[in-house]
């Protein structure tokens, strides 16, 4: 922070000194706020009857976007969770995509309506799904990066998980195999400080689920999730050790979840509203957003732009996805085993 | 009396125990201050306090291990699944050592555990919430597997598996939670683990089922009786072990058998159940005994669910083929 007089402050500039365009954190920062009106149309939507269920991103847009970018979004793969909307966003899923899944309908490229909505994977993106029991895309994330070093193939391993995943079984057995053999694995925690209704404190005695990291034998930090060029830059350090073959990295990002765990829960039962209102602060959308006017590049026009473009494209795709065929009830029997001369 | 849904019913077996016995333990993911995913422990936490009705960290596995360790100290843990499908991650908990701690004990240890979970279909859960899995553990030498169709049975069944010394996995129908409600005494009382009931009697054909395909049979044999066949309906309330005695008796007096279940077809417990009416009355048989089941997919996506679960039309259809064979 540099100031030049009592009245008026400079904010330096951040992103440049991490490699990063003007462009590039526009572009970041158009995305966390798609990701944050395609959640807040769905509860909409869900509120009206439309679809059935919603598990959000609120909150957690910021690390998931700015983890995103450090990767390389053309080669390496993603196991996201069910929260990850600004991931499957930053790696090409479209908001029809999205949209299509909400509403569980044949064209939804995760499943064809088949899974849960928010069990992200769409082949063409290198998306591997996850599943209801948590943390299933843990050891998945792991057995990629196998693959990979065995195939001498240059791509990273990148999965992220609630911190409530990380008690799992599976987390400590994919940690472990990748500490091993240094294989290049990005853990990512996003850390939101419920599992569903159960807080931090009864759910970890650890201070902080990065420091796990020492007995799986690789770094673990924690950043400040809320703040997207802190997660890019730690996760920028992760993705380079883990391309020079020096293993993985578990990457801590503190978040808050704003909404109720989903659709179906109602979160008055087990935190108080002042703590949300607080969260709200902090919101890393509204911070970003801060952050880029302050430095002059997200003008009030690019703004009202941005905002215009989005809920077109959000209008567009919800119109898509409603008037959409849902999976005729006869592909039921479609695949369970593969097809003779098929797929 | 008072009336109660299955889901009240449930609480109120789990506050009984938890009052009578200071070694019953509830636990699971968002049972306490939550109250549950379905409420089933609301207001247990602040009536017995967090040491006897607490949180879990997030780990299937965990939960049903960390009960066998409890047990072995003498506690009766109340380990909650929260959606059946879930079990897998802890399926080496529960078939792998809690079932199997009495035999390679030689008999010195025990688990009385009780595994509650809520599962099956038809209130558009998706798959992993909605499967039918009770084949998986039926096959566990060493597991009962309970599955209540009223809320009467819910809670004196759920009261009896808390007594009982062998680890129970009880079985929630999530469509029954809250679909009706009946009289439900306020006082303890228990149903016993491995009875059948016969639900309604019949002479013509002997409907068996369990869990939500009671009522589907039920009102099958409505449906049966306005045309003048007459149906007699067992709800098993145990499948494991099965209670073959109340079977043969009612195979003996109808000679024709349908067996009903929510789960796919494929190495379920109605082919179980074939099984043993056959070796045990064949010659009692007018007809092969024929099964509705669901089709042998993956659980159906919700816009397949009505027609992939196996329904009232289905039974009756069933029933008519084995009378008219």
């Amino acid at each position: 922070m540099v100031k030049t007089d009592r009245s008026m402050e400079v904010v330096e500039n951040r992103h440049k000194s991490l490699g990063l365009s003007d462009e590039q954190v526009i572009e970041m920062y158009r995305i966390m706020l798609l990701a944050r009106r395609i959640d807040e149309r769905m509860w909409l939507l869900n509120r009206s009857g439309k679809i059935p269920f919603v598990v959000s991103c609120q909150g957690q847009e910021a690390a998931q976007v700015g983890a995103s970018f450090a990767l390389d979004r053309d080669k390496d793969y993603a196991l996201p969770y069910y929260r990850d909307v600004g991931v499957v966003l930053a790696f090409g899923m479209t908001t029809q995509d999205l949209m299509l899944q909400a509403y569980a309908k044949a064209e939804d490229p995760n499943s064809g309506g088949r899974q849960m909505p928010g069990h992200f994977g769409q082949h063409k993106n290198r998306l591997v799904t996850g599943s209801s029991p948590v943390t299933t895309q843990v050891p998945h994330a792991v057995g990629i990066a196998l693959a990979a070093r065995m195939e001498k193939k240059d791509l990273v391993s990148f999965v992220t998980f609630g911190e409530g995943s990380s008690n799992q079984g599976d987390f400590h057995e994919g940690a472990n195999f990748a500490g091993v053999h240094k294989l290049p694995v990005i853990f990512m925690v996003e850390n939101n400080q419920y599992a569903i209704s159960v807080p931090l404190s009864k759910q970890v005695a650890c201070e902080k689920i990065s420091d796990r990291a020492i007995g799986y034998g690789m770094p673990g930090v924690t950043v400040d999730g809320n703040d997207p060029l802190e997660v890019y830059s730690a996760v920028k350090e992760a993705a380079d050790r883990a391309r020079k073959g020096e293993g993985p990295s578990l990457i801590e990002a503190l978040t808050y979840r704003l909404t109720p765990h989903s659709s179906d829960d109602d979160d008055r039962s087990y935190r108080e509203r002042d703590e949300v209102d607080r969260a709200k602060e902090k919101d890393g959308v509204l911070t970003f957003a801060s952050y880029l006017r302050d430095i002059g590049i997200l003008t009030e026009e690019l703004e009202k732009q941005m905002n215009d473009e989005i809920s077109s494209i959000i209008d567009d795709a919800t119109d898509y996805a409603e008037r959409a065929p849902y999976a005729d009830a006869d592909t039921i029997y479609r695949y369970v085993y593969g097809e003779q001369g098929g797929e | 009396m008072a009336q109660m849904t299955m889901i009240q019913a449930i609480t109120d077996a789990l506050r009984t125990e938890l009052k009578n016995d200071e070694n019953v333990l509830v636990f699971g993911e968002d049972v306490g201050q939550n109250g549950g995913v379905f409420r089933a422990t609301e207001g247990l936490q602040a009536e017995f306090g967090e040491d006897r009705v607490f949180d879990t960290p997030l780990a299937e596995s965990g939960i049903a291990a960390m009960a066998l360790g409890l047990a072995l100290e003498g506690y009766r843990p109340v380990p909650e699944i929260q959606f059946f499908g879930f079990v897998y991650e802890a399926m080496d908990a529960i078939s792998g050592q809690i079932a199997r701690i009495r035999y390679r004990s030689g008999g010195t240890q025990s688990a009385p555990i009780t595994i509650r979970s809520p599962f099956g279909g038809g209130v558009h859960t998706p798959e992993l919430h909605a499967d039918s899995l009770e084949g998986l553990v039926a096959q566990q030498p060493g597991l009962k597997v309970v599955i209540p169709s009223t809320p009467y049975d819910a809670k004196g069944l759920l009261i009896s598996s808390l007594r009982d010394n062998d680890p129970v996995v009880f079985l929630e129908h999530m469509k029954l939670y809250r679909s009706f409600r009946e009289e439900v005494p306020e006082e303890e009382y228990t149903v016993e683990i491995g009875k059948a009931e016969v639900r309604r009697e019949g002479t013509d054909v002997t409907l068996i089922a369990y869990g939500a395909m009671v009522h589907s049979s039920l009102k099958a044999a409505e449906e049966l009786e306005k045309e003048g066949i007459s149906a007699e309906v067992i709800d098993l309330r145990t499948v494991m072990p099965i209670d073959i005695d109340t079977i043969v008796e009612s195979v003996k007096k109808t000679g024709r058998v349908v067996v009903i279940q929510e789960a796919q077809k494929q190495a379920g417990m109605a082919s179980y159940i074939v099984t043993e009416i056959q070796e045990r009355a064949i010659l009692h048989l007018e007809a092969p005994v024929l099964r509705v089941a669901a089709p042998d997919t993956v659980y159906a996506f919700t816009q397949a669910e009505e027609v992939w679960l196996p329904g009232y039309n289905d039974i009756i259809e069933k029933a008519k083929q084995v009378i008219n064979f």
